[in-house]
């Protein structure tokens, strides 16, 4: 996929920090237990992809760590603070948090320029000027800039999720969460997507990613982790993962997903 | 065996596209007179409106009186238009003394220069100009027509009247319902319930009476429960009747609006770290907005038209002054003349108000889907 492959977590110096952290993490939604004791340590550059058959709960895992979602049990804790329910709290910790959406949830009336400027001028107070600036180097990154005057609904799907990570990646976040951010996109344009997810890991990004693409779990990813029933059933580097899957339903999950 | 195999070597040209109408005959052809039947329906329409046509026209304009001063110069035997020229004044004005009348005028020029400023596209300085029309403008008006400083006389409200007390009322009633009927939309969308219950019964209460029981509580009611000192300005207590009455139903159009707007793009923008009212703002509003463009529009209208109501607490509307001018004693007999002006000028307010409406909806539009 990429010219040079991408170095896996045991050749990979990786820093000690933790960047994110789930701690005995439970969340019923009514009387459905979708979390059941979920336990992740994300540390600092690193790259972690979340699999498991639909419903098993990878997007609502992901999306309590900022807290689009209230977990009811457990401790979250994203660079250092932990969440809870002080509203100052959460808009630090999403501050410091991006995300990248299935349906990329771009903001149609806006321009892409303006998409990706809105939350550097009024929640980090960037002066327009600087915003655009720094927008402009951000939509270069991912191929788009030529596009920066137009409207979301004037773009292909896989350009407007290269704007979503884009705007994204404009409020200079510690950390990306991607929730099946190809899974929405016809074949030809997943790999211009991916490709931008990939040089993102190898400037250092911490990432968890929930997708099927196993291909990118493979070049990219220091841990697979996968999950069903709410539960975290195995994790891995990528190779064990992929070659000698431990429990029984890993493998029937990648029998599965691997076939076609 | 035969080939299957096809390849295409030279690639097509760009071509303009086709010319998509083919002329008024084309279409008249296509569309009025495509078989028999079409066309014996066409004939029979045209028909119908020439019968219906031709005496109007006829007594509006060909066998109508224009010019006099008197009943005396109607002698055509269609409309009689010189009452309404006649009272034309007092129908724009009331009898807002003749002397102060430019001050009304000013007002009003100075409303439609600003906000033809904010309609044409292309001119700088918008949101200064639209934050004149909404923070420094009703300041400006309220001295400009009331008077009292500035060497300004006092002209009392119950001397205004006629289509320029129908303006302000709807003016008014409009631009004040809008900002609180988001804040009660966004109450009753609220999750705090204190809120969330008040706003609810807000809105059921007010959309529940009639404006008319509405209008009577205000000018009766009020000034019997309120101490003699406290009691203010019947034009007053009229209008904030009106704007509440109305930020009910704006708010029920701004819910509309703000369903339609998917959940994801609230999940982008908390994503993103904007906290609720930037959320609102930036992205929720301006989107419902352009969603709530016709039913803002529909209220306005609406509401234009109810302001007829305020004749029933003795304030001077256009409605009211024309009626009020049909029982002159030199004038009897001229009320379907009196009615066709209120009629056209009500239409001519309404329809331009709609065709607005419709361009500010094409104006928004930015490409497909609200993903
Ligand atoms: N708002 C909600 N209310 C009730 N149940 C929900 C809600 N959202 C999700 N669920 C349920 O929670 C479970 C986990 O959902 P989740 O979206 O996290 O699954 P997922 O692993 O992301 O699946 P997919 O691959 O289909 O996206 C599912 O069974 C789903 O039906
Ligand atoms: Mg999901």
């Amino acid at each position: 996929m990429t010219t040079n492959t991408t170095n896996s977590a045991a050749a990979r110096e990786l820093n000690d920090e933790l960047m994110v952290e789930l701690r005995g993490v439970n969340k019923w939604y009514g009387q459905f237990h979708v979390l059941k004791d979920v336990n992740l340590e994300v540390r600092k550059g690193e790259r972690i992809v979340i699999c498991g058959p639909s419903g098993s709960g990878k997007s609502t895992t992901i999306r309590c760590i900022n807290r689009l979602e209230e977990h009811q049990k457990g401790d979250i804790i994203v660079g250092g603070t932990t969440l809870n329910n002080d509203l100052k709290n959460i808009e630090t910790i999403r501050r410091e948090v991006g995300m990248v959406f299935q349906h990329f949830n771009l903001f149609p009336h806006l321009t892409v320029l303006e998409n990706c400027c809105l939350a550097p001028i009024w929640v980090r107070k960037i002066p327009r000027k600087e915003a655009e600036a720094m927008a402009m180097k951000y939509l270069e990154r991912v191929k788009i800039q030529d596009q920066a005057l137009k409207f979301p609904g004037q773009l292909s799907g896989g350009q407007q999720q290269r704007v979503a990570i884009a705007r994204s990646l404009c409020m200079n976040p510690q950390v990306m969460l991607f929730d099946e951010p190809t899974s929405a996109l016809d074949p030809e344009m997943i790999k211009e997507v991916l490709d931008v997810m990939i040089e993102l890991a190898q400037e250092g990004m911490t990432m968890i990613c929930v997708t099927h693409e196993m291909g990118f779990a493979k070049t990219v990813a220091d841990r697979v982790i996968f999950m069903d029933k709410g539960q975290i059933i195995e994790e891995n580097d990528p190779h064990n993962f992929f070659n000698h899957p431990q429990s029984e339903r890993t493998q029937l999950f990648l029998s599965q997903i691997l076939q076609h | 065996m035969s080939n299957l195999s096809k390849v295409r070597h030279d690639m097509l040209p760009n071509l303009p596209p086709p010319a998509s109408s083919v002329g008024v005959i084309g279409w008249m052809r296509a569309n009025l007179f495509s078989n028999i039947t079409n066309s014996v329906l066409t004939l029979f329409a045209l028909y119908l409106l020439y019968i219906l046509l031709t005496p109007t026209i006829s007594w509006v304009f060909i066998n109508s009186d224009w010019t006099g001063s008197s009943r005396d110069a109607c002698t055509s035997g269609g409309a009689c238009w010189v009452f309404v020229a006649n009272r034309f004044d007092q129908f724009m004005y009331g009898f807002y003394p003749e002397a102060e009348i430019w001050r009304i005028n000013l007002t009003f020029l100075l409303l439609v220069a600003q906000v033809l400023w904010l309609m044409l596209p292309n001119l700088p300085y918008k949101g200064m100009v639209a934050a004149v029309v909404l923070l420094v403008f009703p300041i400006l008006a309220y001295f400009l027509l009331y008077g009292g400083s500035f060497g300004l006389e006092v002209v009392e409200t119950h001397k205004w009247g006629g289509l320029s007390l129908t303006l302000v009322l709807a003016i008014v009633g409009i631009v004040a319902a809008l900002p609180f009927g988001v804040l009660l939309a966004l109450g009753r969308r609220s999750e705090m319930p204190i809120v969330k219950s008040f706003c609810v019964v807000y809105i059921e209460f007010w959309r529940g009476i009639p404006l008319i029981t509405v209008l009577f509580m205000a000018s009766v009611m009020l000034p019997l429960f309120v101490p003699e000192e406290m009691n203010f300005d019947k034009l007053l207590r009229a209008m904030i009747g009106i704007v509440m009455f109305q930020s009910a139903y704006m708010a029920e159009v701004v819910r509309g609006g703000l369903q339609a707007i998917p959940k994801g793009q609230y999940e982008a923008a908390q994503a993103l770290g904007l906290n609720y009212w930037k959320m609102m703002v930036f992205v929720v509003l301006p989107q419902a907005l352009k969603l709530m463009i016709p039913g803002i529009v529909n209220t306005f209208i609406a509401l234009f038209k109810d302001t007829s109501l305020v004749l029933i607490i003795g304030l001077f509307d256009l409605l009211a002054i024309v009626q009020a001018g049909l029982t002159d004693p030199k004038w009897l007999g001229f009320s379907v003349e009196g009615y066709a002006f209120v009629a056209f000028v009500f239409w001519v307010f309404c329809f331009g108000m709609s065709k607005y409406s419709q361009h500010l909806e094409n104006r928004f539009h930015t490409g497909h889907g609200s993903r």
